[in-house]
């Protein structure tokens, strides 16, 4: 039953590959130039991949400040406010809401977000704000349902002693309870900034794709992922091993997050 | 006043200033506190309302039998050969993924010895494997499987790409039912003379079998989800796939398609309608079976 070393295997081919294919291409440019460069023009041989490294900071950024108060609040509502009948109803639409494909989101986000935003704040509504609300909603399951589970694992004594010390619920809940779950709230968080980093097709459906760092909400971004799906499909050599480098930024962003969950999750004990 | 007094214990730990505040006060924070909780999720409630709400409402009247024409043209925009093409897809790459998940999840439970490096191995490289974005998993099968093995844009390529993205969530829920199965069914087996082998296939993998079904049916649902990971391995062309190194698309990839040409957005509603049905379908029977199971408390991370 060594089956099991398939999934160590997968990891190592995936590294091998985009490793291989990705850090000549940025050699070639000059990892320096590639990663602060602010101009990607690939006709005209210029790979700086900075505003798609900034898009996606700005695109987590603000998709936190969207879905997690909401997500974190949801999470508490279901948790320790919600009776039977609306954790019924609630807990299912949470996790279907985690279930909708990103395509169905980033379409939702093209005919109702981007119009919305184009009226009330003008611009071409493709854009940041667009992404940033988009992704919001889209982590705020994600969120809600991993931080319900922390909220859950803090035991019922903690509660109760602090209703026997003569405090209110509402109280209870958020001076005692809510900082027992702090870490895997934390956790629940980062598994969002994850989220958000690494989804290509529903950002770039509204976002704008400009390859320009932003200076407005209302401008377009591009992220790295977007950049990747975007231009894959006609890209040729520098060109494309650029496109693989930022895969490897990606990736490196990506292991980063994991492993800052790894461990707030450690010492959450999830 | 009685409630001060009580107050004052459990928040002697905290500053003197809270302390001090008087019963109103907590009155008014525990009501900010309560209808802050209930906006945030009336807010999650209405979200999801909104969004489904909208697209049924836009898309069910769209619904015609033209969609389910058995051939695509620009004229029916048909999304009958995606949804065969999402069918074969999901079974062919459940077909790799799901032996190779259970029978990790098999070795890691059964056959390892506590402690043993390999585990801990296996357990970070799933966990890797289960925090990359899908459109690395996309670039990454189209460098590999595409190219290198000269596969081309086809089922198969997609079929594989997919497979190692779901790989880690078989491998997890499956492992996570095994280890649920009580000790007591192995030993009484065990008791009665029957080897390792016989135990793992005989008496654990069928009282562990709702959980790792559970798994199966998280995989489906990501895998008819998905569709950044197929572009660059699958293809585009709508038909239905004749053999195994055609290219493909699949639902969620038609709908990317049509949405972004933005030529048919009527049929994107209905597509769009469709692709939701599907999911929640598969969500209601997986939802089904972990009722069965009783609501294992880490099936929903």
């Amino acid at each position: 039953m060594l089956s099991a070393c398939v999934s160590i295997l997968a990891v190592a081919l995936i590294c091998i590959f985009i490793f291989a294919n990705g850090l000549p291409g940025m050699m070639k440019i000059g990892p320096w130039r590639f990663l602060t460069g602010t101009r990607w023009k690939p006709s005209a041989g210029q790979f700086g991949i900075l505003p798609m490294i900034l898009g996606s900071v700005y695109v987590t950024f603000g998709a936190l400040v969207v879905g997690l108060p909401a997500g974190l609040l949801t999470a508490v509502y279901l948790s320790r406010f919600a009776g039977v009948r609306a954790k019924k109803v609630l807990r299912p639409a949470v996790s279907l809401l985690a279930g909708v494909p990103s395509v169905v989101y980033g379409f939702f986000g093209l005919v109702v977000i981007v119009p919305l935003v184009r009226e009330l704040f003008g611009g071409s509504g493709s854009s940041l704000l667009s992404a940033c609300l988009l992704l919001g909603v889209m982590i705020l399951p994600t969120i809600a349902s991993v931080s319900e589970s922390a909220l859950n694992a803090v035991p019922e004594s903690y509660y109760e002693g602090a209703l026997a010390l003569g405090t209110t619920h509402e109280r209870a809940v958020f001076t005692v309870v809510l900082p027992a779950a702090k870490s895997g709230m934390l956790a629940a968080t980062i598994l969002g900034v994850g989220r958000a980093v690494g989804e290509a097709m529903a950002v770039m459906m509204v976002a704008g794709n400009r390859a320009v760092i932003p200076d407005s909400l209302t401008k377009g971004v591009r992220t790295m992922t977007s950049n990747i799906a975007l231009e894959m499909g006609y890209a040729a050599d520098l060109h494309r091993e650029a496109l693989i480098a930022t895969a490897v930024v990606l990736f490196a962003f990506v292991l980063v997050i994991n492993l800052a969950f790894s461990i707030v999750k450690r010492r959450a004990k999830l | 006043m009685n409630w001060n007094i009580a107050l004052d214990a459990p928040l002697a730990r905290r500053k003197a200033r809270g302390a001090r505040k008087s019963a109103s006060t907590q009155q008014l924070w525990s009501l900010v506190l309560r209808w802050a909780v209930r906006l945030g999720a009336g807010f999650t409630a209405l979200v999801l309302a909104v969004l489904v709400g909208y697209i049924l409402v836009k898309g069910v009247p769209n619904l015609s039998l033209d969609l389910f024409a058995w051939e695509y043209n620009t004229e029916n925009v048909s999304l009958m050969p995606a949804l065969v093409n999402t069918l074969l897809m999901t079974a062919l790459s459940l077909l790799i993924a799901a032996p190779l998940g259970v029978g990790a999840a098999i070795y890691l439970t059964e056959y390892a010895r506590r402690g043993n490096r390999l585990v801990g191995l296996v357990r970070i490289a799933a966990e890797t494997l289960s925090g990359i974005p899908s459109i690395l998993y996309g670039l990454f099968g189209s460098l590999c499987f595409v190219v290198a093995l000269g596969m081309g844009l086809s089922l198969i390529s997609g079929a594989l790409t997919l497979s190692i993205m779901v790989l880690p969530l078989i491998l997890r829920t499956t492992e996570e039912a095994l280890l649920a199965v009580p000790d007591s069914y192995r030993e009484g087996s065990f008791g009665l003379g029957a080897g390792r082998l016989r135990t793992t296939l005989r008496v654990v993998l069928p009282s562990a079998a709702p959980g790792v079904l559970s798994g199966v049916m998280l995989a489906i649902g990501r895998i008819v989800g998905e569709s950044a990971a197929l572009i660059y391995t699958a293809g585009t062309v709508p038909k239905v796939a004749s053999s195994l190194f055609s290219s493909t698309r699949t639902l969620s990839v038609h709908m990317y398609a049509i949405a972004s040409e933005g030529l048919y957005i009527n049929q994107s509603y209905a597509t769009a309608v469709v692709l939701l049905a599907l999911v929640a379908a598969i969500h209601l029977f997986s939802a089904q079976i972990a009722a069965k199971i009783g609501g294992g408390t880490n099936g929903k991370v």
